[in-house]
């Protein structure tokens, strides 16, 4: 019995090295061929494109389904999809699209028109059982499909099995990039029938890739569609694998136990160019961020104080040390974009400038103000709000504004910053989701003259009715030149208004295994076209 | 009757006189070789004076951003370096020690108050009063600490001074349920049967037999319970439900340094360092003090 | 001993109450409409009343407590408002993960606290003991996190023995049985997961178990070193019993003990410790279920979490009580 301790201590000491070994052994082994290992920051809320607005939701989604017409790999330019052509009547209002033939759902149903006619229906009729809005909390129908309640939704017909036919209200320019969206990609009727409305944990599409299995917060598993009508696909299993912690995945990256990053930190960039065995991809951002600021309440209805706020930051300093040297913005959408007003320069940094404004509009000894931030990373934010937040407060501090911070979880930040009037200073921004410059200057800048209140995500409530007139008027138009000279216009009225600080671009950036082949960035930021890559 | 009872009282006094000052005696002799209580206590009075004199010890302000000077290991212009945001860690540790030792210290006040009130009143009273309170206390005490702090920031919203509620309200039944013990078992002793046999009203029988008794498990409890503190407003911080930014909070400072684990360890390995070194601190007085006072405490704090 | 169970079973019924009681009124107290975070704020009044009289919320409290209750008896916690699926499902999904790891936490805890103890008691004041009790000393005073963190860098990060977090490699699967990973993969006699979800535990089990090692090895000590002086001790010494019987059957036996009551006393931290464990080693457990969900202010599931955990904190508490009225006799009868 003396040794009772030390057997013990023996006994728990080869125990752990024997887990150690193993689990050496096991890593030598680790990848099975023609696995993808994705690795993204939290877990999806659901897997049916109706029902979810989430980032990680909608990258997985992205490889399960199709959506009517998809965008073009690697680009936001609409190509064919379940619709293998289109012809828009003459006066814009008419979409007639010849739907692809021998395509089958991952359940084995047929894909026809009237399948899709059927999944579309619960996005615009109200009596249909599995209306959305009786769902949702958040939804891209309204300005794809119209809303219902606003009286201008479209409608649907479908003249021949293979014949699928849109009708709009009114011409709205922006309608094919629209319905390319991840978020309304094609569900089978028969799979959400089966469901009770919500195949979210059981998604059907089309796509290269059927789903698996979910185990929550830990990953999600899908597997080849070989008969895709777009060729078979490359890789056999795709896993996107939940790792919080930014620094676990650039470890993981760079061990091979995961391929592909979806969000790098900046402060990583370095480490990926200079490893021969990774790769880092970069694409000027489809994206904007910013610090909006409430311009119906508070000090913040004078656009002096708006004004002075963004001469108040430095924000070549925050770019260069927080986003590795993300373009400054300066107006309301990206460069990369066309509509972009090349003549408006971003806001210098002048904290004199600053002080003088404030003091002009009644505030010469500063003023205070609450700032909402939510930490999660996002698409046009890889840092998350409450870096930048800390950032410009520092600097906002030098002119006399003090600012007090309050963290929110995303879901509860969108919610605070929908449902109620709010005062102060939100970090917001916005991806773009289908390429369109209304996407951007319409859903974050625009008042509904309609409803008489500001669009959901005009988080600024901004209400400029010259700016709103200007962004009718761009979405009526069909002609793409004459949007552009719309849009140009606008984009200098906003700068003027400076309904936020501006902050920047942030590029789409994601980092991969030397070997991946085949892998291309889009700017909807959305795994798109998975079955073009491929593992050498 | 009278007489008799005086010289009861009497006697009671010189007795407890005597073992008094035996116990001093020995208390004095087990100071000296209680190494463990000095060492602690001189580290105590290292970080609190730090902490009072950051404003004059610290070389940087807490909350300056200077771009140029991200992410710089240890050297003699930073002394712990510098985070994402060019801040000085060693200007925020010496700040994060006065948050730290302000919420701790303040937390473990309210704790004590009180759980002592919750304490002394159910075990005197008895009765239906200690059936209700012990109730509330079990079902206090049937939630694993954070949860039911995090409820209650869940309820006020996040914040340092919420969480630090909080904390104290996690805190109380276990102060509360100790004095009861105490109260309990001294309330059945003689001298307190006498005194209440000669009248003595219930104020007196408090302050006189039973709050003494109570004064060294308190004592001990409550610095032991700093170092707990401490680390739970850390904790709650570390998971976004306390500090807000930019406040040099040492468990803020743990959670943001994550992202930079692998890049920059000294911007979690510093404050991670103060926490460790503070709450050894406060333990090594916390037992120093249970061995000094009553060692056989030892086998129930 | 069936009299003493059943009488504690019974004690633990107004216990339950008041804890039912405290989260459903403190949920109530939390700022914030639930029916306009459901339906958004595209939805008409006429809509959020269909909705608020769908959920009871038109009713009086002490009614909607009741459903509340009479729905919680019956597994309904209503659904998460963050991915629409049932509160009992989320929580059934986590909850086997965290029992795995706190479990093998306490596996760690109390085989190398007791060893850790016995050999220090064994040489008081040498360097062995000063060194392990410096060490335990450290131990009680590291944060949880922090621990984490250190472990995952070294272990992890720099020498890349264990893995990074996870509970399996992502080559591997498994299918769900009971849900704890390890468990299941023995069930399906699936060796490589076996092992690879015991390495990942390795590290998050030290981790959260390292506070509870720490004080039981210094309790173990104290008891033992007692015990060691005692005079029947130094009596079978001095007749020359061997050491190891003398240390073995008297003295091990009194150390257990208060290594019970110390479990018993600790399983909070131990579930308090889960929730941070879980978030740095990313395990899909009940503590990160709850940390994401009190920060989406997804009451349903913090509700449901609470509750859920506030029972099998007591259970376990009884639990232990019953082994230490099993071990100690005399505790049955009072």
């Amino acid at each position: 019995m003396r040794r009772w301790p030390f057997v013990g201590v023996v006994l728990a000491v080869t125990v752990i090295a024997a887990a150690f070994v193993f689990g050496a052994v096991e890593r030598l082994g680790a990848q099975a061929p023609k696995t993808l290992v994705i690795a993204i920051g939290a877990d999806q809320t659901g897997l049916d494109p109706q029902t979810v607005q989430n980032n990680e939701s909608g990258f997985i989604m992205a490889t399960i389904y199709d959506s009517i017409v998809n965008y073009k790999p690697g680009s936001s330019e609409v190509g064919p999809g379940l619709a293998e052509s289109w012809t828009i009547s003459p006066d814009g209002k008419v979409y007639t699209f010849k739907i692809r033939k021998g395509v089958k759902f991952h359940d084995g149903t047929p894909m026809n028109a009237r399948t899709i006619a059927e999944d579309v229906d619960r996005a615009i009729n109200p009596n249909n059982p599995c209306y959305v809005f009786n769902r949702k909390v958040d939804t891209y129908d309204d300005f794809t499909f119209g809303s219902v309640k606003a009286g201008n939704v479209v409608k649907v017909d479908v003249p021949e099995e293979y014949t699928l036919r849109f009708t709009l209200p009114e011409p709205n320019a922006p309608f094919l990039s629209s319905i390319a969206m991840v978020w309304q990609g094609i569900v089978s009727p028969a799979a959400t029938k089966q469901y009770n409305c919500d195949a979210g944990q059981h998604p059907v599409g089309t796509g290269p890739y059927k789903f698996v299995e979910a185990v929550r917060n830990d990953h999600v598993t899908l597997e080849a569609n070989p008969d895709y009508w777009g060729g078979k696909p490359k890789i056999d299993r795709i896993v996107f694998r939940i790792m919080p912690e930014s620094a676990t995945r650039m470890l993981a990256l760079e061990r091979n136990e995961v391929q592909i990053l979806a969000d790098v930190p900046p402060a990583d960039y370095e480490r990926v160019t200079k490893n021969s065995a990774l790769k880092l991809y970069t694409q000027p951002g489809l994206t904007i961020l910013g610090v909006a600021m409430s311009n119906e309440l508070g000090p913040f209805k004078d656009k002096r104080v708006r004004q002075a706020m963004n001469y108040a930051v430095d924000k070549e300093a925050i770019n260069k040390g927080l986003y590795a040297g993300a373009t400054t913005a300066s107006q309301g959408m990206p460069p990369v974009l066309w509509g972009y007003n090349k003549s408006v320069q971003p806001y210098p940094f002048d904290v004199n400038k600053a002080k003088a404004l404030l003091k002009d509009a009644g505030y010469p000894n500063g003023l205070s103000a609450d700032m909402m931030v939510s930490a999660n990373p996002r698409g046009y934010n890889p840092i998350g709000g409450a870096k930048l937040g800390e950032a410009v407060q520092s600097y906002l501090a030098k002119a006399g504004v003090t600012v007090k911070i309050t963290q929110y979880e995303w879901g509860a930040y969108l919610a605070r910053l929908r449902r109620e009037p709010w005062e102060g200073f939100a970090i917001s921004g916005w991806s773009g989701d289908n390429g369109d410059p209304d996407n951007f200057l319409g859903d974050m800048f625009e008042w509904d003259t309609v409803n008489n209140k500001a669009r959901t995500n005009n988080n600024a409530r901004h209400h400029n009715p010259e700016y709103d007139k200007l962004i009718l008027d761009g979405r009526r138009t069909s002609d793409q030149a004459k949007r552009a000279q719309i849009y140009e216009k606008a984009n200098a009225v906003l700068h003027d208004d400076a309904p936020w600080i501006f902050m920047n671009h942030t590029n789409h950036v994601r980092a991969t295994r030397a070997n991946v082949k085949g892998f291309q960035l889009n700017p909807l930021q959305m795994f798109f076209h998975m079955e073009l890559v491929s593992l050498e | 009757m009278a007489r008799s009872a005086d010289s009861i009282q009497l006697s009671a006094r010189a007795t407890s006189a005597a073992r008094e000052s035996r116990a001093v005696a020995l208390s004095w002799r087990r100071l000296r070789r209680s190494s463990n209580l000095v060492v602690g206590a001189v580290i105590v009075v290292v970080v609190v004076a730090s902490a009072a004199l950051a404003p004059w010890l610290a070389p940087y302000d807490p909350i300056d951003q200077e771009f140029t000077n991200q992410l710089r290991p240890p050297a003699a212009a930073h002394l712990f370096g510098t985070d994402e945001f060019g801040r000085d860690i060693f200007s925020r540790v010496l700040f994060g020690a006065r948050i730290a030792l302000q919420v701790g210290v303040l937390a473990d006040l309210i704790a004590t108050v009180l759980g002592v009130l919750l304490g002394v009143v159910a075990g005197y009273v008895g009765g239906r009063l200690d059936a209700l309170v012990t109730r509330v206390l079990d079902v206090m005490l049937a939630f694993p600490y954070l949860l039911l702090a995090m409820i209650v920031v869940a309820i006020l919203g996040p914040g340092l001074t919420n969480a630090m509620i909080a904390i104290a309200v996690v805190y109380t039944p276990q102060f509360a349920r100790v004095v009861r013990g105490v109260v309990l078992s001294v309330k059945e002793q003689d001298h307190v049967e006498a005194a209440r046999a000669i009248g003595a009203g219930p104020i007196r029988i408090l302050a006189r037999c039973i709050l003494p008794n109570i004064v060294s498990p308190i004592i001990v409890m409550s610095t032991l319970t700093i170092g707990f503190m401490i680390v739970e407003t850390a904790g709650l911080s570390f998971l976004g439900l306390g500090a807000s930014p930019p406040t040099p909070e040492w468990g803020s400072m743990l959670a943001t340094g994550r992202s930079f684990m692998l890049t920059a360890a000294w911007i979690t390995t510093f404050p991670g360092l103060a926490i460790l070194v503070t709450v050894v601190a406060f333990n090594l007085v916390g037992d120093g003090l249970r061995d000094l006072l009553d060692p056989r405490l030892r086998g129930r704090l | 001993m069936w009299k003493y169970i059943s009488r504690r079973l019974i004690q633990l019924l107004p216990v339950l109450f008041g804890v039912s009681v405290l989260v459903f009124f403190g949920m109530h107290l939390i700022p914030g409409d639930v029916v306009l975070v459901l339906l958004g704020e595209k939805a008409s009044a006429a809509e959020l009343e269909r909705l608020r009289h769908q959920l009871g919320l038109d009713q009086p409290v002490y009614i909607q407590y009741l459903r509340f209750v009479a729905d919680a008896l019956r597994g309904d916690f209503g659904v998460s408002i963050r991915t629409r699926q049932p509160v009992i499902w989320e929580i059934q999904q986590a909850l086997p993960v965290t029992i795995e790891l706190s479990l093998a936490a306490l596996v760690f805890a109390v085989i190398l606290g007791i060893t850790i103890g016995v050999i220090s008691a064994r040489r008081p004041h040498s360097a062995l003991d000063t060194g392990a009790m410096v060490f335990v000393l450290i131990g009680v005073s590291m944060p949880v996190f922090w621990t984490g963190i250190l472990l995952l860098l070294v272990f992890g990060g720099i020498l890349g023995w264990l893995p990074l977090g996870g509970i399996l490699d992502t080559s591997l699967t498994i299918r769900r049985i009971t849900g704890m990973p390890i468990l299941d993969a023995v069930l399906q006699g699936n060796w490589p997961a076996v092992r690879s979800s015991t390495a990942h535990l390795i590290l998050p089990a030290v981790t959260l178990g390292s506070v509870l090692m720490a004080t039981i090895a210094r309790m173990a000590r104290s008891t033992m070193l007692d015990v060691l002086n005692l005079d029947y001790v130094r009596t079978a010494r001095a007749k020359g019993v061997a050491e190891g019987g003398v240390v073995g059957r008297h003295a091990l036996w009194n150390a257990l003990l208060p290594v019970v009551t110390l479990i018993g006393l600790h399983l909070g931290l131990l579930l308090s410790g889960a929730v941070l464990t879980e978030t740095i080693f990313a395990l899909p457990g009940l503590g990160r279920l709850t940390i994401t969900s009190v920060l989406a202010r997804d009451y349903p599931v913090v509700q449901g979490v609470v509750v859920i955990g506030a029972v099998i904190f007591v259970v376990a508490n009884l639990a232990v009580d019953v082994l230490y009225a099993w071990l100690d006799p005399r505790i049955r009868y009072s």
